[in-house]
């Protein structure tokens, strides 16, 4: 099996450069806009598909599969990183009874 | 259909329920546009030959991962009226601050010179045999060391969401 890859078909790199930054770039705008906090982790998640995206396109655009499993091991930190951080925003809550991040500045001098 | 027009109708998707995501007042509403995006990422994997990434994305993602993500929303019991509110001087940061990054990244991007693609076209390196190849020879440590770091947080998330009392007994 021989397919060619959509960068013979006539797409450039820079499409997909350009749009795994805006993908980032709306993950960012995500978490400083929004003050819930699992909608903070959800827009941490969409970061790391935008890389993702990103390794994926690099790994067939130089035809290498190093790439591919990087995004695998991307994709099991990152269910790690929600679990963990899903059971704090519970222990939160419970103390709390808010997931409001702003209520959260203890730590503020 | 040009496949290349495929694409860019893909990114057009992708792009807006991400931006939906941010946007929706609702929570629940949130995770499901997550989802959708998620969708959307897998079929921009398929185009790029990516198959085996494609389907772990839609199973470890948008099955495991936001499934988690709905079980706190609705264990919390979230909705519109307690969503907080954040300021509109916040927002309107939030979005300069954005912009200047995807200036700075755009811009960066726009001075980069890409090297040639390859020109050995393997469109099936993105399929389970290739890549289990590939992870069992030259990453097979950094996979059995995923998953002790599987169990710490495994172990670290059954911990933490205990209750003090039950810890004591």
């Amino acid at each position: 099996m021989l397919l060619a890859t959509i960068f013979e078909s006539g797409l450039s790199m820079e499409y997909y450069l350009i749009l795994s930054s805006i993908l980032f770039v709306i993950g960012v705008v995500g978490v400083l806009v929004r003050k819930n906090a699992i909608i903070v982790l959800m827009c941490i998640e969409l970061m790391l598909n935008a890389v993702n995206l990103l390794l994926v396109a690099f790994s067939t655009y130089f035809g290498k599969a190093d790439a591919q499993i990087f995004v695998f091991f991307i994709m099991v930190v990152a269910a790690a990183e929600a679990t963990v951080g899903l059971s704090i925003l519970v222990l939160i809550y419970r103390n709390a009874r808010s997931v409001d991040i702003s209520i959260f500045n203890k730590l503020k001098g | 259909m040009d496949i290349v027009t495929v694409a860019y109708i893909l990114g057009g998707l992708t792009l807006g329920s991400a931006l939906m995501v941010i946007l929706s007042t609702h929570p629940v509403r949130s995770v499901l546009y997550l989802i959708v995006t998620f969708f959307m990422i897998s079929a921009n994997y398929i185009l790029l030959n990516a198959q085996f990434i494609a389907i772990v994305n839609i199973i470890v993602y948008a099955g495991a991962i936001m499934v988690l993500f709905l079980f706190v929303l609705m264990m919390l019991n979230l909705s519109k009226e307690t969503e907080p509110k954040s300021s509109i001087f916040m927002k309107i940061a939030a979005a300069i601050a954005g912009g200047g990054l995807l200036t700075v990244f755009i811009s960066a991007i726009k001075k980069a010179s890409l090297m040639d693609p390859s020109t050995v076209v393997n469109a099936d390196q993105g399929l389970v045999k290739n890549l289990g190849k590939v992870l069992f020879t030259d990453y097979v440590l950094p996979f059995e060391i995923s998953s002790v770091l599987f169990i710490a947080a495994m172990v670290g998330a059954v911990l933490l969401a205990k209750r003090d009392k039950q810890i004591i007994e």
